[in-house]
C-alpha cells in the first residue's frame, strides 16, 4: 500500500535526538555520511553499526518503522548487493559457471556494500523522523545563509522544500484515491507489457498533474493570504538555540569521523 | 425478493500490524435487494466508505466476505475482477479521476476496458450522458474546461456507462450548491426508475437520504447501527444525534410539533408530507 | 466607534482576465465592526471572488474596496489590509502549509516579522480559542476535516486580524465538523467581537447571522436580516436558493391562507406558530 510509505515523515518526541539543533542534526549526517564512506574494514564497520544502533535506540524510533520505510528501497538496496557480487575480484573463487564468478571478496565487498547502503539509509530516515520538516528546513536556510550574499535562493528553496514534505502525504493519499476510481472503471495497473503499463497510467497521472496544479494554485492564494511575501523580514517563532548537547554532539562527529579515518590509515 | 449483495461477517483492518492499526469495519452482514435504493448513513470515520469499496473488490477483507448474485467475489481472481463492472462505484469527488481529452472518451473509458464494440460504447455512451443530463454538444469539450456540476455529471456518466447491476455513489452531492445537490439527485431517481437497477447512496446528508432512498442502514463505529425504514430510522432522532448525524430538517419540525401536543403520524420525514399532514390538520382553522 | 463600518465596498465591478463577462456587476456594501454577516448564493453567483477582494488577493476592475478605510488597491499597505482581513478557504487540505499544527498557525505572524516570543503567545492564544491546543504537536493530515479547518481558523486569527472571511468553510465537511467550525465562528463573534463574513450554500448556517446577504450573478439581490431574506421566498426559489424547511412550511400554510408569520426561522419557533395555529383551530371547532 501506497499509505505505507514513511519517507519524508515526521514522528514527534521528545527523546535527545529529537531535541537537538535541527542544524547539529544536518551536520552529523553530513559526518556520518562521510564516516560511512571512509569506513573500509571490520572494527570500522563494527563500530558504525554500533553507532547507528545506540542512535536508533536512544531516539526510540522502532527499528520495525524503520524496515517498513525501508521496503521501497529494496531494489536498491538487492541491486548493489547483486553488483558487488558478481563483479568483484579476488580471494578465492567459490563459484565459477558460464560468465558469473563469486569470489569471497565479491561476498565481502557486496555484504558491506548493503550494510554501508543501510546504515546510510538509516541514518536519513533518522533526521527526518525525529525533525519536523520545518526545522529542518529553518536548519538548511541557516547553515546555507551565507550563500544568500551570492544570489542564491536559499530561502526559496527551502520553502520549496518544506512544501513538498507538507504535500507528500497529501499526495500519497490522492494518488490511492484516483488509482482506486480508475480501478472501479476497469482500469488495470497490474498487467500488461511495458507499453501497455505506461499506457495504463495515463488515467493516474493526469489526474494526479491537474489536481497537483490545483493544489498549488489554491496554496498561493492561500499563503498570500497569510501575508507570505518572501523571505524578507521574516521572524520564526522557533528561534534555533545551540544548546551544550548540540556542542557535545558535534563533538562527538568530530571525534568519530576522526577515529574513523585513523582506522582506515592503519587498515583496521 | 432477488438478493443481488451479500455480506457475510465482513471485517476490514487497516494497516494491521503497525501502531496505526484500526479496525474499519467488523462483522458486517447485510442483503441488497435487487432494485432497492439504499442510502448508506454515518460520519466520516464511521467505515461505510470502506465498506463500499469491498463491494466491488476494490478492497480485500480480513474477515468474511461478498457475494454478489450468489457468488463468492474473492473466490478468484477472475470473480474479484469482473465484479467491478457488475457493482459500479461512484467515488467521493469523482471530477477529479476525468482525464481524457474529451467528454465522450472519458464517459467511454469504463465500457472499453470491459472490450465492448465500438457500437454498444457508442450506446452506452449515449444513454448514460441522457441519465446524467449531460448534453452531447459537450461530448467534443474537454472535460476540464467544464463547471464543478457538470464534471460531476461526467464523472457519474463514466460510471452509468458500464451498466453495473449496483450503482454505488459516494457523496455524490458533496459540496454542490442546493440546485446541483437537487439535479444530481432527480438524475439518480430517473436513472433507477428507467433502468430498475439497485443503487446505494452514501451520505452524510439526512435531507438527500430523506427524499431519495427507501431503505436506510446507519453505520456507527464500524458496524451496523440501524437498517429500517426511513420511518424507523428517523423516529429515533436522539440516537442519531449522539452519532453525530443530522436529522432532515422537516422530521424535526415534526418531532417538535409532536412535543406540542400534535399528533403527527411517524411516517412524516419529508417537507412534502409534513405540509399535507399540517394542512390537513389545519382545515377548519378559520383563514384570515 | 463601534458601529462604523470596518469594511467599505463602492461599486465594485470585476472582470477576471481574459473573460468577457463581469463576475461582479456593481456591488455596495458596508458591513459593521462585530457583525456576523452571511453571505449566500449558487455556485457561479461570484461569492468567492468577492472573498478574494476583500483582501486584495484580487483588486477590483473598477470601483473601491476600503477595510478598516485603507483602499485594498494601495500597494504601500498591502500587508496592513491582509492582516485585518483573515481568510478561510474551503478546502482545509490546501491551505495548511506546515506538517506540524503550531508550525502551520505561526505562518502568518513569521510573515509578518512578530518576534519570537509575541509569537509564541499569539499561536497558543489562537489554537487554544479554537479548541485546538491540545493538537499543537500533531500533523495536520491526520486531523479530521473539522479540526483542520479550526486549524486554519487560528492561523488567521493569529495575524489578529479585525475581520474574519470564511469561504464555504464547511463544504467539504460532515455534520460534526460542520457544527465544530460554525460554533468556533459564532462564539468568535460574539464573544470577542470579531467581525465575521461566512460565505456558504447552506441555509441553516445563515440563521444565526445578524445579517443575510444573497448574492446572485454578481449582484446583491437581498439584504436584510435572516428572518427578512428567507421570508422572501419567491426570490429566493427564482436565484436557484432555498429557504430552510420551517419557512416553506410557513409559507405553504399562509398560501393555503392561514395567519402565520414567515420569520420563524428556527424549529422550535415554527413548531409554536404551527402548534399555535392548530390549537386555535381546535379551540374553535
Amino acid at each position: 500500500m501506497l499509505k505505507d510509505i514513511t519517507l519524508g515523515q515526521y514522528f514527534p518526541g521528545n527523546t535527545i535526538i529529537h531535541r537537538l539543533d535541527p542544524r547539529t542534526k544536518l551536520i552529523w549526517v553530513v559526518i556520518f555520511i562521510a564516516a560511512l564512506f571512509t569506513a573500509r574494514d571490520y572494527l570500522s564497520y563494527g563500530v558504525m553499526i554500533v553507532v547507528t544502533a545506540s542512535i536508533v535506540y536512544v531516539s526510540k524510533i522502532k527499528p520495525r518503522t524503520l524496515l517498513k520505510g525501508m521496503k521501497p528501497l529494496i531494489f536498491i538496496i538487492c541491486f548493489t548487493g547483486v553488483l558487488n557480487l558478481f563483479y568483484t575480484t579476488g580471494g578465492v573463487t567459490l563459484v565459477d559457471w558460464w560468465i558469473f564468478t563469486i569470489t569471497t571478496e565479491g561476498v565481502k565487498r557486496a555484504v558491506m556494500m548493503v550494510i554501508r547502503i543501510l546504515m546510510l539509509i538509516c541514518g536519513t530516515f533518522l533526521l527526518t523522523y525525529t525533525t519536523s520538516p520545518m526545522a529542518l528546513t529553518d536548519g538548511f536556510e541557516i547553515l546555507l545563509g551565507p550563500l544568500k550574499k551570492l544570489h542564491v535562493p536559499i530561502h526559496e528553496m527551502s520553502m520549496m522544500m518544506s512544501m513538498a514534505l507538507r504535500f507528500i502525504p497529501t499526495l500519497i493519499e490522492e494518488t490511492d484515491k484516483i488509482m482506486s476510481a480508475q480501478r472501479a472503471r476497469g482500469a488495470d495497473f497490474d498487467t500488461g507489457r511495458l507499453l501497455e503499463r505506461a499506457k495504463a497510467l495515463l488515467p493516474l497521472l493526469v489526474p494526479l498533474f491537474v489536481s497537483a496544479f490545483r493544489r498549488a494554485d489554491e496554496l498561493a492564494v492561500a499563503m498570500e493570504s497569510r501575508c507570505y511575501h518572501g523571505g524578507e523580514g521574516r521572524t520564526r517563532m522557533k528561534q534555533l538555540h545551540f544548546a551544550r548537547r548540540d556542542y557535545i554532539a558535534l563533538l562527538a562527529g568530530a571525534l568519530l569521523l576522526a577515529g574513523i579515518i585513523t582506522m582506515n590509515v592503519y587498515g583496521l | 425478493m432477488d438478493t443481488v449483495i451479500r455480506t457475510e461477517n465482513l471485517t476490514h483492518v487497516y494497516s494491521r500490524g503497525t501502531p496505526f492499526e484500526k479496525t474499519a469495519i467488523s462483522g458486517i452482514s447485510v442483503e441488497i435487494h435487487a432494485g432497492e435504493l439504499v442510502a448508506v448513513i454515518g460520519h466520516t470515520g464511521s467505515g461505510k466508505s470502506t465498506f463500499m469499496q469491498h463491494l466491488n473488490g476494490l478492497l480485500r477483507p480480513d474477515g468474511g466476505t461478498v457475494y454478489v448474485d450468489g457468488e463468492d467475489i474473492f473466490a478468484t481472481k477472475e470473480a474479484t475482477r469482473d465484479v467491478r463492472f457488475k457493482v459500479g462505484l461512484v467515488f467521493q469527488y469523482p471530477e477529479y479521476q476525468l482525464f481524457e481529452e474529451t467528454v465522450y472518451k472519458d464517459i467511454s473509458f469504463g465500457p472499453k476496458n470491459m472490450k465492448l464494440s465500438e457500437a454498444e460504447i457508442d450506446e452506452r455512451v449515449r444513454e448514460a450522458a441522457h441519465f446524467t443530463g449531460v448534453g452531447e454538444e459537450l461530448f467534443e469539450r474537454s472535460p476540464l474546461e467544464l463547471s464543478g456540476g457538470q464534471k460531476r455529471r461526467v464523472a457519474i456518466a463514466g460510471v452509468m456507462a458500464m451498466r453495473p447491476r449496483v450503482l454505488i455513489l459516494d457523496e455524490p452531492t458533496a459540496g454542490l450548491d442546493p440546485a446541483g445537490c437537487a439535479g444530481i439527485l432527480q438524475n439518480i431517481t430517473d436513472y433507477r426508475r428507467e433502468t430498475g437497477s439497485t443503487v446505494l447512496l452514501v451520505t452524510h446528508s439526512m435531507d438527500d437520504a430523506a427524499k431519495i432512498a427507501g431503505r436506510l442502514i446507519v453505520f456507527h463505529e464500524g458496524s451496523v447501527a440501524m437498517d429500517g425504514t426511513p420511518e424507523e430510522v428517523f423516529s429515533r432522532q436522539q440516537e442519531l444525534i449522539g452519532m453525530g448525524l443530522d436529522v432532515p430538517q422537516s422530521a424535526a419540525i415534526a418531532d417538535a410539533l409532536r412535543a406540542r401536543g400534535v399528533k403527527l403520524p411517524k411516517s412524516i420525514y419529508t417537507l412534502d408530507s409534513l405540509r399535507e399532514a399540517v394542512l390537513g390538520l389545519a382545515e377548519g382553522v378559520p383563514q384570515c | 466607534m463601534p458601529n462604523e463600518p470596518i469594511i467599505r465596498i463602492e461599486d465594485l465591478h470585476f472582470t477576471y482576465p481574459g473573460d468577457s463577462k463581469e463576475t461582479l456587476r456593481g456591488i455596495d456594501l458596508e458591513i459593521a465592526a462585530g457583525s456576523f454577516v452571511a453571505v449566500l448564493g449558487h455556485n457561479g453567483s461570484g461569492k468567492s471572488t468577492l472573498a478574494k477582494l476583500l483582501n486584495a488577493i484580487l483588486l477590483p476592475t473598477s470601483g473601491h474596496v476600503y477595510v478598516a478605510g485603507v483602499d485594498t488597491a494601495d500597494e504601500e499597505r498591502l500587508l496592513e489590509v491582509r492582516g485585518t482581513v483573515g481568510l478561510v478557504f474551503q478546502n482545509p487540505d490546501n491551505q495548511i502549509v506546515a506538517n506540524v499544527v503550531e508550525d502551520d498557525v505561526a505562518f502568518a505572524p513569521e510573515n509578518l516579522g512578530v518576534e519570537s516570543s509575541e509569537i509564541r503567545r499569539r499561536v497558543d492564544d489562537a489554537l487554544k480559542t479554537v479548541g485546538m491546543y491540545e493538537y499543537r504537536q500533531h500533523a495536520p493530515h491526520l486531523l479530521s476535516g473539522g479540526q483542520k479547518q479550526r486549524v486554519a481558523i487560528a492561523g488567521a486569527l493569529a495575524m489578529q486580524p479585525r475581520v474574519l472571511v470564511l469561504d464555504e468553510p464547511t463544504a467539504m465537511l460532515d455534520p460534526v465538523g460542520r457544527r465544530e467550525v460554525i460554533s468556533t465562528v459564532t462564539s468568535l463573534c460574539r464573544e470577542r467581537g470579531m467581525t465575521v463574513v461566512l460565505i456558504t450554500h447552506h441555509m441553516s448556517e445563515c440563521v444565526n447571522a445578524d445579517r443575510l446577504i444573497a448574492l446572485s450573478d454578481g449582484r446583491v439581490i437581498a439584504d436584510g436580516t435572516p428572518r427578512e431574506v428567507f421570508s422572501q421566498i419567491e426570490l429566493l426559489r427564482r436565484e436557484g436558493l432555498t429557504a430552510p424547511a420551517t419557512v416553506r412550511l410557513l409559507q405553504t400554510l399562509r398560501e393555503a391562507g392561514y395567519d402565520v408569520p414567515l420569520t420563524a426561522l428556527t424549529v422550535d419557533e415554527c413548531a409554536d406558530a404551527v402548534a399555535g395555529l392548530l390549537a386555535a383551530g381546535a379551540g374553535r371547532a
